[in-house]
């Protein structure tokens, strides 16, 4: 099985770890991993903020990047909802579109509903976990049980969180357009944070978002990409 | 209600700074509905009930000229006087002429945002009438001379020792007076207000056209109250508040006490079906206005009309993880939260209410919430879009966008922005942009290189 991964512009800079465990696991897996010259960013930021010509131009240039591949992979739940439920938007009646927006898969998701992995193996035994659900990846793609699962079937302890499934106000130019919300946001989500020995997600923006704030405010906890705890489960 | 919603970021801002206790009792009370709500939702088939609730409202608005013909027809034949009005003048005309007809010198008014909407209780003010409003949390925020915070709960941003000390200044009561003992006080007030009135006015919940049966849902008994003990009641009632058929409350009931409340159905339910008749207590005059005030406006608008669907129930503002930092003051309107950022600039005009379809992650709780599907993240981002179409984007954000996209279309250039990114320690304290990050949440660190780099190795690694 021939895949490509689409590591998205902010994984990419921010944290290229998760690239690399993303495709360590998918070819332990047996799947053949591509990387496709000059994908860049989805145009998310740019369609979010409403500058849709932006978004127009970088989707379109995705769109020939990936449209060859029969599966395209993304470590961020809510780069892989852009490309499936907002290409077509964006560009209504392009049949490229809507052709890259059936093939497109959180990692997690791709896993479990594609590859029918349940289990991966005993790396995170003892671990105690803090999931964040993306906003995207739980609403827009339906992803909540797929990371939960393999989570807790590599022996992790996924911590109950009160708001596990609250926005944590990073939301991409809201987080710099409303600074004082998107931080009183952080605040409330990281104020009912369990003692965990990891937090994890699967958008790198979120995490980006929640590890400074808990940097500014003196707390240490480890924050790493979910692909990057998905290898350690099948790893070790 | 002058509107303020230009101002959204700046008083959102000042109130996190100021009043830090707001955010504490909005998002207690809040995250209490909302549990509330999730709860009433898993007892019934939600998704199911959601869907044929935005049917019916869908075929009520693609419909709403004929079925405001059939209730205005109704609402006479039932004994109601029922007038048209196109804007806040109207209505404010309407109203003079009855209270002035009736020596109108007190009215009670029962919870509506409508009103609010209409500045009712101003132009009353004006004519020398004294308002009262009835409702526990209206009244409290009528005293303090403040707008409603939210939809259902007008005075869920304050604390109770805020009401504690405003009923101190008030009447006297003791700085540390139990809620039981405000509301006692408050009941005294209000009973005799009920009992002197002369004019009672209301909102609606629905107005079913089959039947024209105005439809009032309420906890307090106010509403009750308000509307059948003075001698003429005048309901105010938004055009897109009509229900076809009398049986479609069996559906709206239940499904709005459970989406506000959490309430299987809320203590009271009024259906007035017209004044007193021969033998019977109640008003000797009941009238309907009829207000548009944008909404056939919005309604032929066919990226945006959907909103019209909307209950105010507000589960969408108890979903909604901004509006729980700062309640719905800072949104400078009547309508806060969620449904305020996609219903104001349709009432407004975008260029009144820009900041407003940013006030929102996109996060979809609201979505998830609504009990007719409004479909509030697609709506925010068709607001948005029109925004940066109008040219209301500030500039600052045109011309990074123009940035952003010139170097996500040039892979050469964005590997040189990566390596910038790496390069000499970036200034972030010196850009408007990172610096609204940074200040939060410490320097920007990227990874050590890119992964873009990395791949190279792996390439490598997948030969050996």
């Amino acid at each position: 099985m021939r895949v490509a991964l689409f590591i998205t512009c902010l994984a990419d800079q921010f944290y290229a770890e998760a690239g690399v465990a993303a495709v360590r696991l998918l070819r332990a897996l047996g799947v053949e991993v591509d990387f496709p010259k000059g994908q860049t960013c989805c145009g998310q930021p740019a369609f979010n903020a409403g500058h849709w010509n932006e978004a127009r131009a970088l989707a379109q240039r995705t769109i020939d990047i990936f449209q060859e591949y029969p599966y395209v992979v993304l470590p961020s739940g809510s780069c892989a909802s852009m490309v499936k439920n907002h290409y077509p938007e964006l560009l209504p009646g392009d049949g490229e579109a809507l052709g890259l927006s059936e093939k497109v898969y959180e990692l997690s998701q791709f896993l479990v509903r594609v590859l029918g992995v349940e289990k991966l193996g005993n790396g995170l035994q003892g671990k105690k976990v803090a999931y964040h659900h993306g906003c995207h990846a739980l609403r827009e793609l339906g992803v909540r049980e797929e990371p939960l699962r393999l989570l807790q079937n590599a022996g992790a302890e996924v911590l109950p969180w009160e708001a596990a499934e609250e926005c944590c106000g990073f939301g991409g130019l809201f987080s710099v357009k409303l600074p004082e919300v998107s931080l009183a946001m952080a605040d409330r989500k990281l104020s009912t944070l369990p003692q965990a020995d990891v937090l994890t997600s699967t958008d790198a923006g979120c995490l980006l978002h929640l590890s400074g704030r808990m940097g500014k405010q003196g707390k240490n906890l480890r924050v790493v990409p979910l692909a990057t705890l998905l290898w350690e489960a099948y790893a070790g | 209600m002058q509107a303020k919603a230009k101002l959204y970021p700046k008083e959102a801002a000042r109130l996190l700074r100021e009043k830090p206790g707001v955010r504490e009792a909005v998002t207690g009370a809040t995250l209490h509905f909302e549990e509330g709500r999730k709860k009433a939702y898993g007892e019934i088939d939600a998704e199911a009930l959601r869907e044929r609730a935005k049917r019916v409202k869908d075929h009520l608005l693609t419909h709403l000229d004929h079925y405001l013909e059939l209730a205005e027809k109704r609402l006479r034949e039932n004994g109601v006087q029922v007038h048209w009005a196109e804007d806040p003048l109207d209505a404010h005309r309407i109203l003079r002429e009855v209270a002035v007809r009736h020596g109108v010198k007190r009215a009670v008014k029962a919870k509506s945002m409508l009103t609010e909407e209409l500045g009712v209780n101003p132009l009353l003010e004006s004519l020398g009438v004294e308002v009262f409003e009835t409702d526990l949390g209206e009244y409290l925020i009528q005293l303090l001379g403040e707008p409603p915070s939210h939809i259902v709960g007008p005075a869920i941003h304050l604390a109770l020792s805020d009401i504690q000390r405003l009923f101190h200044q008030r009447f006297g009561t003791p700085l540390d007076a139990p809620p039981e003992a405000l509301a006692a006080v408050a009941r005294k007030v209000l009973r005799d207000a009920f009992l002197t009135a002369e004019l009672g006015i209301s909102g609606a919940n629905f107005l079913v056209a089959e039947t024209g049966t105005l439809v009032l849902m309420e906890n307090e008994g106010n509403i009750r109250l308000s509307t059948s003990l003075p001698k003429v009641h005048v309901a105010f009632v938004g055009i897109e508040k009509l229900l076809p058929r009398l049986a479609d409350l069996a559906l709206f009931l239940p499904l709005t006490a459970r989406a506000a409340t959490g309430q299987r159905l809320s203590t009271y339910v009024s259906l007035i079906q017209g004044p007193a008749k021969e033998g019977e207590e109640g008003p000797e005059e009941v009238h309907v206005v009829l207000v548009d005030h944008g909404r056939t406006a919005l309604l032929h608008d066919p990226e945006a009309w959907e909103v019209l669907r909307c209950l105010r129930c507000g589960a969408c503002l108890n979903a909604c993880p901004v509006f729980r930092q700062t309640g719905g003051h800072p949104y400078g309107y009547v309508y806060s939260g969620p449904i305020g950022a996609v219903l104001d600039p349709g009432l407004l005009g975008l260029e009144e209410a820009y900041p407003l379809p940013y006030a929102s992650t996109l996060c979809g709780a609201c979505y998830e919430a609504c009990p007719v599907k409004i479909p509030i993240p697609k709506l925010l981002l068709t607001w948005r879009h029109r925004a940066v179409e109008r040219g209301l984007a500030p500039t600052w954000e045109k011309g990074a966008m123009r940035v952003f996209q010139m170097v996500m279309e040039n892979p050469a250039l964005y590997r040189l922005f990566s390596k910038a990114l790496r390069g000499l320690p970036l200034p972030q304290h010196l850009l408007p942009l990172l610096r609204a990050w940074t200040e939060g949440r410490g320097p920007l660190k990227p990874s050590p290189r890119p992964f873009h780099e990395l791949w190279k190795e792996l390439e490598e690694e997948d030969g050996r």
